[in-house]
């Protein structure tokens, strides 16, 4: 069966990727239940260990099959109500899946999974299952197939008397008649007296009976097997053909797939180790992809046309002259389409938290609550990789030092539980990772003490706050107490912060004692893909990200108003938006009247909201976000460049930083575009 | 007068230069051949908001934003439209540590020459304590002068910083 | 030889069949849910044998059976179901919706192809 092993073999990776999926799923399902019952997540991990089961199964390991199958057996009976869904249970459970990830990580990666036994967490969900009410009948593991009693006889007599609807699922008679054939000399009689007259005849209904006379060294269970499909659509006899004693020989008809020693074993050291190094990639991606090719194939074709012995004239230059220019487009867009499937949401990064945070606080004995934002934002796979560590680190810390025990919040007047933000977000051309806590803050005393007994700082010497708060970063700092993280490697703030620095980026610390403490890590956009909205001001188009956006509406006259003659604002509603002409704070206008323009485009960047003066709405697309620090430098207002399909080069706005450039400038009269926050009209409720 | 130069081949020997040659305002200007990436013609940029009258705006060279600089403009002359002969020669610029991709629009496109080193004379006071000069040298050719740029200072303004604004805090 | 559906949500799995009966010399299409395995069959494709798995998201595989039992070219079809059990009651259950019949995964290619071989004419 060398077939099968290369086709195992081949498709070992995929069922490893698939498996760690499904016990990710199971995972998140198991943590969903914990915060109340719902049938259908109950009916989604049941699937999931149903399906980790059959993978499993196919690929020949028998030991997570039966595992999986004993998991399965005690979701079944919780999903068929014959078990309450419980704490003890939901435990159990992500037991199970951590040890089943283990036992998977060992297979794969060629390390001993006998290493971890299975054995005593396999009798507790069983016992668990007999515990529970009754429950329904488990079907039975599905190992060993049952070799009914073989009796041979010289050959038999078969009678076979279809039902009508016998035909309605596909089964053919004369299909089995030819299994029947090749199993010994068969003589077949045909009973015609079921037939109704041709104007009734129902084509899809079976009229006809049979009688087969089959002889052969062959078993009744082979016969039996033969109609195994159909055996309660008909009425079968099965008779021997004289009478021949009966023989009990232990022929099994089928071979049972049991046991398979799985084949994988041998070759996977072969296996490249890291977990990301292959990718999964949408779909889209591979159709834009193929959307690119398409199109170099389209300009090849035509640069080959104008590869003739003909004269080499102006038009024929211009031509060639074009077909170069698409040929640069098409080749770049290609190569920025090859860089997207390295683009990854940062989800693959943050989907490890929830379970963290969940054993984490619990062992702690701390009540916190996962806030996670941004999930979406997407990044290249080699920097995912490169975060994933230092933000453990950040949650682990947050959750052993900044969060407190609730008798410890309560007396301190905060609610018991609290609550841990995970966020990212992109701003002025950056992508900002925080991990931000409501818990006690840091401990500037406790800091600068410790930092005097390691002898990082001397006794005489006196430090401002921002200075004693990045002590935390100094190498040597960290506490001794190795924090060993998942991969089990001890890290300090000092490591996390190299990393962060070899990533091309910075991190900074913001901390407010009692209130809680903020952690920013800031990534450069290397390659960054934003939705956007296409504007034009004064024919020339900008991207605006449509995060940043709230709203765009036409501009209506009255709704104009000057604020002491100074700046322009807009009644929107039961607010006041400050109006920024755009052509004018980007240089290419001389300013226009708010009130004779036609759109007016509301954004809102850091709680601030704008309202900017828009010629036009062109469409919305998906942009490759090209850094302008690269070449140039940072430009107040704008978060990078991107490269239209025509290839020209349009800016993408920064709304952050076009509010803070709006209130620098001022060019007198009301033509200024200097706001204030947002002014609430007296009496309507605050806005953000 | 080497050039610090991240290229290995080079084609400088101690003896000679080797030069890229241009015309502005009937004036020649060379810079060091292996700070050139490519020459293009003139196509319009995108304006940057805030920037210095010299700095035209950003071009797309193959995926990649690069700031175009007026030369002319540059050197306190007055601007001239540009013309079939205008072009544009990109320049490998050193920052810091910082490499970027600069280019400077220039009236005509003249040659590449080698330069014996004893013909190169450092440059004359450009007029007026702007900074450090634009100019690195003078090199006497048979039939003509070349003033030889340093390209780091072109995107420079007084006090050595970049053109580029910082983000006001 | 014959024109194939296979509907599986478990990627290694549908490589599995998809690769065993391409081997084989068929002709395969694949589909990952049941709702995919509706829409194929609602062009028109016209295959000879379907096989499916039972428990698939969005739509499982014995709805999927019902469903394509009602369009007028796969009233006849031959349905193979993959099942994990060896339960009565889920053979039964596959017949009731119209499954032809079943084959019990784990499955060896040699027993897929030979199942596969008493409804192909």
């Amino acid at each position: 069966m060398s077939d099968l092993g290369t086709l195992q073999l081949q498709l070992m990776g995929t069922f490893f990727e698939e498996s760690f999926e499904g016990l990710d799923h199971l995972e998140t399902g198991l943590l969903k239940l914990e915060e109340g019952f719902d049938a259908g997540t109950v009916n989604d991990i049941f699937r999931a260990a149903h399906s980790i089961k059959g993978a499993a199964g196919t690929f020949g390991f028998g030991a997570i099959t039966e595992f999986a199958h004993d998991m399965e057996t005690l979701l079944d009976a919780v999903r068929g109500g014959a078990m309450a869904p419980s704490a003890e249970l939901t435990a159990m459970l992500l037991e199970s899946v951590d040890i089943l990830r283990r036992v998977l990580t060992a297979h794969r990666d060629g390390s001993d999974p006998a290493a971890h036994d299975v054995g005593p967490l396999r009798r507790r969900l069983q016992a668990a299952v007999k515990g529970g009410a009754g429950g329904p009948k488990a079907p039975a593991p599905p190992a060993v197939i049952h070799a009914p009693t073989a009796e041979k006889a010289g050959g038999w007599n078969i009678d076979f008397r279809p039902h009508r609807v016998l035909l309605e699922s596909g089964n053919e008679p004369w299909r089995l008649v030819r299994e029947l054939e090749q199993m010994g000399t068969l003589a077949i009689t045909s009973d015609l007296t079921g037939l109704p007259p041709l104007a009734d005849l129902v084509p899809a209904c079976c009229y006809l009976s049979w009688r087969y006379r089959l002889e052969g060294a062959v078993t009744r269970a082979q016969i039996e097997d033969v109609f195994a499909w159909v055996i309660d659509d008909c009425d079968l006899v099965i008779a021997p053909l004289g009478e021949q004693p009966a023989v009990a020989a232990p022929t099994a008809a089928n071979e049972a797939p049991a046991a398979r020693a799985p084949v994988a074993q041998a070759a996977r050291k072969d296996e490249p180790d890291s977990p990301l190094a292959s990718l999964r990639v949408g779909i889209d991606k591979i159709d834009f992809l193929m959307n690119m090719v398409g199109e170099l194939v389209i300009t090849q074709s035509m640069l080959g046309e104008l590869d003739d012995d003909g004269p080499i004239d102006e038009r024929r230059l211009g031509r060639i002259r074009d077909g170069l220019s698409q040929l640069a487009r098409n080749s770049r867009a290609l190569q920025e389409s090859v860089m997207r499937l390295r683009s990854m949401p940062i989800s693959v990064v943050f989907n490890r938290f929830p379970r963290l945070v969940h054993d984490l606080s619990k062992q702690l004995g701390k009540q916190v609550e996962l806030a996670v934002t941004g999930q979406g934002t997407e990044l290249d796979k080699t920097i995912l990789e490169k975060l994933g560590d230092p933000i453990v680190h950040l949650v682990r810390n947050s959750l052993d030092h900044g969060l407190e025990p609730p008798e410890e919040r309560l007396a301190a007047g905060k609610s018991a539980g609290g609550t841990l933000f995970l966020a990212a977000f992109h701003r002025g051309g950056d992508i900002v990772i925080e991990v931000r806590d409501d818990g006690r803050g840091l401990d500037l005393d406790r800091i600068l003490a410790k930092a005097r007994e390691r002898g990082l700082v001397t006794a005489e010497q006196a430090l401002t706050e921002s200075e004693i708060t990045n002590l935390i970063f100094a190498p040597g700092f960290s506490t001794a107490a190795a924090v060993t993280d998942v991969s089990g490697r001890g890290v300090g703030m000092d490591v996390v912060r190299r990393n962060v620095k070899s990533l091309g980026g910075n991190i900074s610390v913001h901390s407010t004692p009692g209130r809680g403490t903020t952690i920013s890590l800031r990534l450069p956009l290397t390659l960054a893909i934003i939705d956007g909205q296409l504007i034009r001001v004064a024919e020339r188009p900008y991207v605006v990200p449509l995060l940043s956006i709230v709203e765009s509406v036409q501009i209506e006259r009255t709704l104009v108003k000057r604020l002491a003659g100074q700046w322009d604002v807009y009644r929107l509603r039961d607010q006041l938006i400050p109006i920024v002409d755009l052509g004018l704070l980007l240089g290419v206008t001389e300013g226009q009247d708010a009130a004779d323009a036609s759109l007016l485009m509301v954004v809102e960047g850091d709680g601030q909201r704008l309202g900017l003066l828009v010629d036009h709405l062109d469409g919305q697309q998906q942009v490759v976000v090209k850094s302008l620090e690269a070449n140039f430098g940072r430009v107040p207002g704008l978060a990078g460049a991107t490269i239209l399909g025509d290839g020209s080069v349009a800016f993408i706005l920064d709304v952050q930083g076009l509010s803070k450039l709006a209130k620098h400038k001022s060019t007198g009269g009301h033509r200024s575009a200097a706001p204030a926050s947002p002014a609430p009209v007296p009496g309507a409720g605050a806005t953000a | 007068m080497n050039e610090g130069s991240a290229t290995p081949a080079s084609k400088q020997s101690s003896t000679h230069e080797q030069l890229l040659t241009f015309v502005v305002n009937g004036e020649e200007y060379g810079v060091d051949i292996l700070r050139v990436q490519e020459i293009r013609g003139w196509s319009t940029p995108m304006p940057i908001p805030n920037t210095p009258v010299y700095v035209k705006g950003v071009i797309n060279i193959r995926g990649d934003i690069v700031p175009i600089a007026d030369l002319r403009e540059r050197l306190g002359l007055e601007h001239r439209d540009y013309g079939a002969t205008t072009a544009v020669v990109v320049l490998r610029v050193l920052n810091g540590s910082r490499h970027r991709i600069m280019g400077i629009v220039v009236d005509a496109m003249s040659d590449v020459t080698n330069v014996p080193s004893t013909d190169i004379k450092p440059p004359p006071d450009f007029g007026g304590g702007n900074g450090p000069s634009l100019a690195k040298g003078i090199a006497t050719l048979s039939d003509k002068m070349v003033t030889i740029l340093d390209v780091d200072q072109i995107f420079s303004l007084p006090g050595g910083d970049p053109v580029a604004q910082e983000a006001a805090a | 030889m014959a024109r194939i559906l296979a509907v599986d949500d478990s990627v290694s799995l549908r490589r599995m069949l998809v690769h065993t009966l391409t081997q084989a010399g068929h002709q395969v299409t694949e589909a990952q849910d049941g709702v995919e395995a509706v829409g194929i069959a609602g062009t028109g494709a016209a295959v000879q044998l379907v096989i499916t798995d039972v428990n698939m998201p969005n739509m499982d595989g014995l709805t999927l059976v019902k469903r394509l039992r009602g369009l007028p070219s796969y009233k006849h079809v031959p349905i193979l179901v993959l099942t994990t059990e060896m339960d009565p009651a889920k053979k039964k259950e596959a017949k009731d919706a119209g499954a032809t019949g079943w084959i019990v995964k784990p499955f060896v290619p040699e027993q897929l192809l030979n199942t596969i071989r008493k409804v192909l004419d």
